[in-house]
C-alpha cells in the first residue's frame, strides 16, 4: 500500500547508495561500517559532535579520502549504479567537475583568491568543456545575481569580499554546472547569525528549484532543523540514529541524542 | 498543477476514513534520568472522513498534542498503525513523510517556525510552492489570506518573526490553508485570535469541511468547537496512569 501511494511523487530509486563505510586511522575508528540511500531531492544532515566521525565520513563519500572498506554507489544514469570507489581518476575527477559539487566550510578551501569572481564561476563552466567567452560571463553574471552578489563585483577578487559573500561565491561556482549532489562542510560555520539565515534561505530555495540532493555535515541543529530532510547522528565513528529531522529533534530515540538536543542553548 | 497527478490517488470516497488509528501507543524513554521507559498512552484509536472536522478532547497533559505530533510523523509511535491517506506514518520512511506533508497533511500548530528573514508572503506561499504552484499564482493566493486574515499590507516584506503573537498565529493559520490538503490536523487554531479573526479562521474551517477535508483538531474554545466539530474523541481514554 504505501509504495503505491506515493507512486506518483517519491522516484523509486536512490541516487547514493552506500554501504558497509569504514575508515581507520591506524588503530582509531573515523567511521565504521556506515551505510544509508539518498534519494533525488532530498537533504540529509550528518550531525554529531566534534570527532564523531562525520568529516571523516563526507570526505569518504566524496572521494576525498579513501575508506578501507564499502561501496559509494552513484547514479550515472545510462550507466547505472556505480561504485566510485572503483572508478578511475579521470572518471572521478570528471564526477566531481560535473555530477557532484563540494561546499567547503571555509569559503577559502573551495575558491581561487587570486581570480575574479566571475573567473571563480566562469573556470568551473571551462572545465566541463565552455568556451563561448560572452555565454560564460553571461552565466556568471545570472549566478552571481542568484547568491545575491552585484553584478558591479563581477571583476573584483574574491579577497574583496565579506565571508559571506566568499561563502555564497563558493557555492555559485559549484552549482553553476548544474550538479545534481552537492556535499556540504559546515556550511554556514563562521558565519553571522544574519548572514547565516539568509545562506540557509538562499540553500532551501536553490535544493528547491534545482531538485539538488545534498549531505550536510553541522554541528549546528538549528542549521538541519531549517535545511536537512533527515539526519544521521553520529557518535564514535557510528551511526547512533537516523531519522525524520523534526522527529529526531523532537523526539530522540537515543541517549546521545537526547543528550545533543538538550545541550543546545535556547534564545 | 504538480500535486493534480498524486492528489488523484488520495481522493477518498466520502465515507472511507482519511486519517485512521489503531492501537497507538506512546512512551518516552529519559536516558540521561536512568533510562526508564515510561509510556504515556496506549490503544488510541480513532478515525476521520473526508468533510469531517473531529475534537479532541480531554485535560491539560492527556495527551491531546502527543497524538497530533504522533500523526503529523513529529514523535515516533511505539506501535501501533497510524494510516493518513493510505501511508502508515509510523512505518513510513521520512521522504514518505514528507511527501505526505507536502501534499496531503497539512499541520497548524501553536508556534510559528520559519527561516529568519523571509518575507511573510514567501513563508506563506511556501507549501504552495512546495507542490509545483507557479510564484505568481503561489503569492496571489497568500496575498489573499492574509488580506482576509486582516495582516496589514505594509507587513507582508517582513520576516513574521518580529510580530505579535496574534500576528503570527494568524500567519500559522494562512501558511496551513494556503494549499488545500486533504486532511488537515490544528492546535488551537483560534487561541489568541480577537472575534472578527477568530470568524475568519471558522469560515476556512468550514470551506475546508466543505471541499471534502478531513480535520482533526485541538479546540479549547467551545463555541468554535460546537460549530465546527461533528464529534469529540477524548483522549483521556488512551492515557496510561503513572
Amino acid at each position: 500500500m504505501r509504495a503505491g501511494a506515493f507512486r506518483a511523487e517519491a522516484p523509486v530509486a536512490p541516487i547514493l547508495s552506500v554501504r558497509g563505510l569504514t575508515k581507520r586511522y591506524g588503530g582509531r575508528v573515523g567511521c565504521e561500517d556506515v551505510g544509508f540511500d539518498l534519494y533525488p531531492g532530498e537533504v540529509m544532515g550528518i550531525v554529531g559532535e566534534s570527532g564523531s566521525g562525520k568529516s571523516t565520513l563526507l570526505n569518504c563519500l566524496a572521494g576525498h579520502l579513501r575508506p578501507d572498506a564499502g561501496e559509494v554507489l552513484f547514479d550515472l544514469g545510462k550507466d547505472g549504479m556505480r561504485d566510485t570507489l572503483a572508478l578511475s581518476e579521470p572518471e572521478r575527477r570528471r564526477l566531481a567537475r560535473t555530477d557532484w559539487a563540494f561546499v567547503h566550510q571555509n569559503p577559502r578551501d573551495g575558491l581561487r583568491m587570486t581570480v575574479s569572481a566571475g573567473g571563480n564561476v566562469g573556470e568551473r563552466l571551462m572545465a566541463v568543456g565552455a568556451r563561448n567567452y560572452g555565454a560564460i560571463r553571461a552565466s556568471a553574471l545570472d549566478w552571481l545575481g542568484r547568491v545575491e552578489i552585484a553584478a558591479d563585483r563581477i571583476d573584483d577578487r574574491p579577497a574583496a569580499f565579506s565571508g559571506g559573500m566568499q561563502q555564497r561565491l563558493q557555492i555559485a561556482r559549484n552549482l553553476v554546472t548544474g550538479p545534481r549532489l552537492v556535499f556540504m562542510d559546515e556550511p554556514t560555520g563562521g558565519l553571522d547569525v544574519s548572514v547565516q539565515a539568509r545562506l540557509l534561505d538562499l540553500l532551501r530555495g536553490l535544493v528547491r528549484d534545482m531538485g539538488l540532493s545534498a549531505v550536510i555535515v553541522t554541528h549546528d541543529l538549528a542549521v538541519v532543523r531549517l535545511l536537512a530532510h533527515r539526519l544521521m547522528v553520529m557518535k564514535g565513528g557510528r551511526v547512533v540514529e537516523t531519522g525524520l529531522t523534526d522527529q529526531v529533534l523532537d523526539d530522540p530515540q537515543h541517549g546521545y541524542t537526547q543528550l545533543l538536543v538538550s545541550s543546545v542553548l535556547q534564545v | 498543477m504538480a500535486g493534480g497527478a498524486a492528489m488523484g490517488i488520495w481522493a477518498k470516497k466520502k465515507d472511507q476514513a482519511m486519517i485512521e488509528l489503531s492501537g497507538v501507543a506512546k512512551s518516552f524513554t529519559l536516558y540521561n534520568q536512568g533510562g526508564a521507559a515510561i509510556p504515556v498512552m496506549a490503544g488510541a484509536a480513532l478515525s476521520v472522513a473526508p468533510g469531517e472536522c473531529v475534537a479532541l478532547t480531554g485535560a491539560s497533559g492527556a495527551g491531546k498534542s502527543t497524538l497530533m505530533r504522533m500523526i503529523h510523523g513529529n514523535y515516533l509511535a511505539a506501535s501501533g498503525r497510524i494510516v493518513v491517506g493510505g501511508l502508515d506514518v509510523a512505518a513510513a520512511e521520512p521522504r514518505e513523510i514528507l511527501a505526505l506533508r507536502r501534499h496531503v497533511l497539512g499541520y497548524v500548530s501553536q508556534f510559528l517556525r520559519v527561516v529568519p528573514r523571509v518575507p511573510t508572503l514567501d513563508v506563506v506561499a511556501e507549501p504552495l510552492l512546495a507542490v509545483g504552484v507557479p510564484v505568481e499564482a503561489a503569492r496571489d493566493r497568500a496575498a489573499a489570506l492574509l488580506a482576509r486574515l486582516n495582516i496589514p499590507r505594509p507587513l507582508w516584506d517582513l520576516s513574521p518573526t518580529t510580530f505579535s503573537g496574534g500576528e503570527q498565529q494568524r500567519v500559522n493559520i494562512a501558511r496551513g490553508f494556503a494549499h488545500d490538503y486533504p486532511a488537515l490536523l490544528l492546535d488551537e487554531p483560534t487561541a489568541s485570535l480577537d472575534p472578527g479573526n477568530r470568524e475568519v479562521v471558522l469560515e476556512l474551517i468550514e470551506a475546508a469541511k466543505a471541499r471534502g477535508a478531513a480535520i482533526l483538531g485541538i479546540f479549547h474554545d467551545a463555541g468554535a468547537r460546537a460549530r465546527v466539530c461533528d464529534r469529540e474523541v477524548d483522549v483521556s481514554a488512551f492515557a496510561v496512569a503513572p
